[in-house]
């Protein structure tokens, strides 16, 4: 490229015509995915400004365009609605809640199976543990609720039917909430924890063997060693998941509180998050603006967290910041 | 190799110690395959043995009954199945293809577009429209709706395999590959056919396992979009159906006129739920060890740096 440039006018100008056409190649490889990202992502946001309007579909010529310039502007009366229904804040507090429950025990728990699987022995056995811990992350949550079904079924379930062997009181899991908040955190790490070990595993793996001998001969303890040379080194992989999970901390995984408790409304109080909520009451009122308005809070408050801790990051160790 | 030998001797745990850690990981890791094992057991128990002691491990009675009577009877289960395999295929070719084409160019650093294409895909990671606006303008203006594309669509981009494509092509293509080849008069298109795309194999399998995995494990594009034209449920919005409406299969049996609403009445319900539950993660269980070493391949090369 470079030496046709500096031959001949000629062929500058050819190198100059043959980078106007590269660049329009590879635009029509980006064109696929950035036209469907302007369709399925852009446009949306755009749509947001049904957050501000009372949405009616308009009797005369019911499409979405015609409708959507005959509705009102309503101004912020669609926010002050969702708060003022009761549900709306239990979804809140749940999904924050939740949320946090998850970041908390969703680094703990990885970085501590990480670090116990790596201290075995026998590799081949930590193969198989990885392996198996992996499975249930490719499952869905439709499916996990069955798994857990055979488990909790009011009519067959395992645990039901020990309970009764058992002579004590036999419990309608589906219909008690204590035991939920529970059930729902005990199935969101069951699904996602192998993954996340996987990911801490392998950053492990990647420790310079170097640092841990010359611990060992200053006689570091395994603690020691832990605490001074294994965690400092995961601390960039761990900033980089805590700011992508803060950044979604409003955002709850839709999957898990609609399909593991099973559609079910009497364990609504616990199971309850934004994502369902603003589902069901899309679903049930049909009120277009309220249920935008919802989604653009949660959006909005989504990236200004993201952002935030991103900055914290950034003061603490610039190295670890993702953009 | 035997200097690290000798490190790991120097700072191994007990035996004991050691001991401990076998008896946690190894309770989880077996903790996150029993249910499965369970749900296969209970697909094949009799609808007898269920009714007298419940979901067990050990039933009274063994049975094919509920499959022979899911493949015999309920047409709509057939249908379901290649609905999934389906959407699974043709979703996965278009959107594998897509991402390597635009991670492809993100990747050029000769590229003019390059940082505003970066930014255009990871600005869909930290900020969208949210469900409502989304799902009307898919359903009003883009006419997903009661159809295949409905099911497809929506899942073809995903920003994270794109973070992760671009990753993998900036780690194992050297840039000179490209010049050379674009030396030789090669086409953009045929660099990438021809040069990129073979060298690039694991990254682009790991890539499509992904898509597969989430176009045979997608209900949520069906739980929007279908909402009459329930012939093309896939397996895994069909199961969801049956979690509130166990008899919703058997309905749909009748209306289809295949089976007499007295059969349905005897059907095995309970291990019929089962039973798909296993024709689901089947499929999966069987390519999981061949499939594992790549997703943790690219996604370790991915999470490296976002």
């Amino acid at each position: 490229m470079r030496s046709m440039k500096t031959s001949k006018p000629a062929a500058l100008k050819t190198g100059r015509f043959s980078k106007a056409k590269k660049t329009l190649v590879l635009l029509t490889m980006v064109a696929p995915a950035a036209i469907w990202m302007l369709l399925l992502r852009y446009l949306p946001m755009g749509g947001l400004v049904l957050a501000f309007k009372n949405y009616k579909i308009n009797p005369r010529n019911p499409t979405f365009i015609s409708s959507l310039f005959n509705s009102a502007w309503v101004k912020f009366d669609n926010f002050k609605f969702l708060f003022m229904t009761e549900d709306a804040w239990a979804a809140i507090r749940n999904t924050l809640v939740y949320n946090l429950v998850f970041i908390v025990l969703g680094v703990i728990i990885p970085v501590a199976f990480a670090i116990m699987m790596n201290e075995l022995t026998k590799k081949f056995v930590a193969k198989a543990y990885q392996t198996l811990m992996f499975f249930p992350y490719f499952l869905s949550w439709v499916v996990v609720s069955y798994f857990l079904n055979a488990f909790l079924d009011a009519q067959y379930g395992l645990l039901p039917s020990l309970q009764a062997a058992a002579g004590g009181p036999v419990t309608n899991w589906y219909t008690t909430l204590g035991p939920w908040p529970y059930i729902l955190v005990f199935s969101n790490l069951w699904k996602n924890v192998g993954y996340s070990t996987i990911l801490y595993l392998a950053a492990i793996a990647g420790i310079d063997a170097t640092q841990y001998e010359a611990a060992a001969i200053d006689g570091a303890t395994k603690w020691q060693q832990i605490r001074h040379v294994t965690i400092p080194n995961l601390r960039g992989m761990i900033a980089i998941l805590f700011i992508l999970n803060i950044g979604k901390i409003f955002n709850a995984d839709f999957g898990l509180f609609y399909n593991v408790p099973m559609q079910n409304g009497a364990l609504f109080p616990v199971t309850q998050v934004v994502d369902t909520y603003i589902y069901y009451a899309m679903l049930n009122t049909g009120n277009i603006g309220m249920t935008s308005a919802a989604g653009l809070l949660q959006n909005v408050i989504g990236l200004f967290c993201i952002l935030g801790a991103n900055r914290v990051i950034k003061r603490i160790d610039s190295e670890s910041a993702l953009f | 190799m035997s200097r690290k030998n000798k490190s790991r001797r120097l700072t191994s745990v007990s035996a004991g110690a050691e001991l401990v850690l076998h008896v946690i990981l190894g309770l989880f890791a077996l903790c996150c395959v029993i249910p499965f094992v369970f749900v296969v057991i209970i697909s094949f128990s009799s609808e007898e043995s269920i009714r007298t002691i419940g979901y067990s491990f050990i039933p009274q009675e063994w049975s094919l009954e509920t499959y022979r009577y899911a493949f015999e009877k309920l047409p709509q289960i057939w249908r379901s199945f290649f609905n999934s395999i389906f959407i699974t295929v043709v979703g996965t070719l278009l959107s594998t293809a897509m991402c390597v084409m635009y991670s492809y160019a993100l990747y050029r650093p000769d590229f003019k577009f390059r940082n505003f294409f970066t930014f255009f895909s990871f600005f869909t990671m930290i900020f969208s429209g949210g469900l409502v606006p989304t799902y009307i303008i898919s359903k009003q203006l883009l006419g997903l709706s009661e159809n295949y594309a409905a099911l497809i669509v929506p899942l073809l981009v995903s920003p994270f395999n794109i973070i992760v494509m671009r990753t993998f092509f900036k780690s194992s293509v050297p840039m000179e590959l490209i010049e050379a080849a674009t030396v030789d008069g090669s086409g953009e298109y045929s660099t990438l056919l021809r040069i990129v795309v073979p060298i690039s194999k694991p990254g682009i399998a790991t890539i499509a396992l992904l898509n597969a995995l989430a176009y045979w494990n997608d209900w949520f594009q069906a739980l929007l979009y279908l909402r009459q034209n329930k012939a093309l449920q896939p397996l895994q919005a069909l199961l969801m159906e049956l979690q509130k409406n166990v008899e919703y299969l058997n309905r749909m049996a009748g209306q289809l006129g295949t089976a007499a609403i007295m059969e349905s009445t005897k059907a095995p319900t309970q291990t019929l739920r089962m039973a798909l539950v296993v024709m689901l993660v089947v499929p999966i269980a069987c390519a999981y060890p061949f499939f594992q070493r790549y997703i943790v391949a690219g996604l370790t090369i991915g999470s490296v740096k976002g």
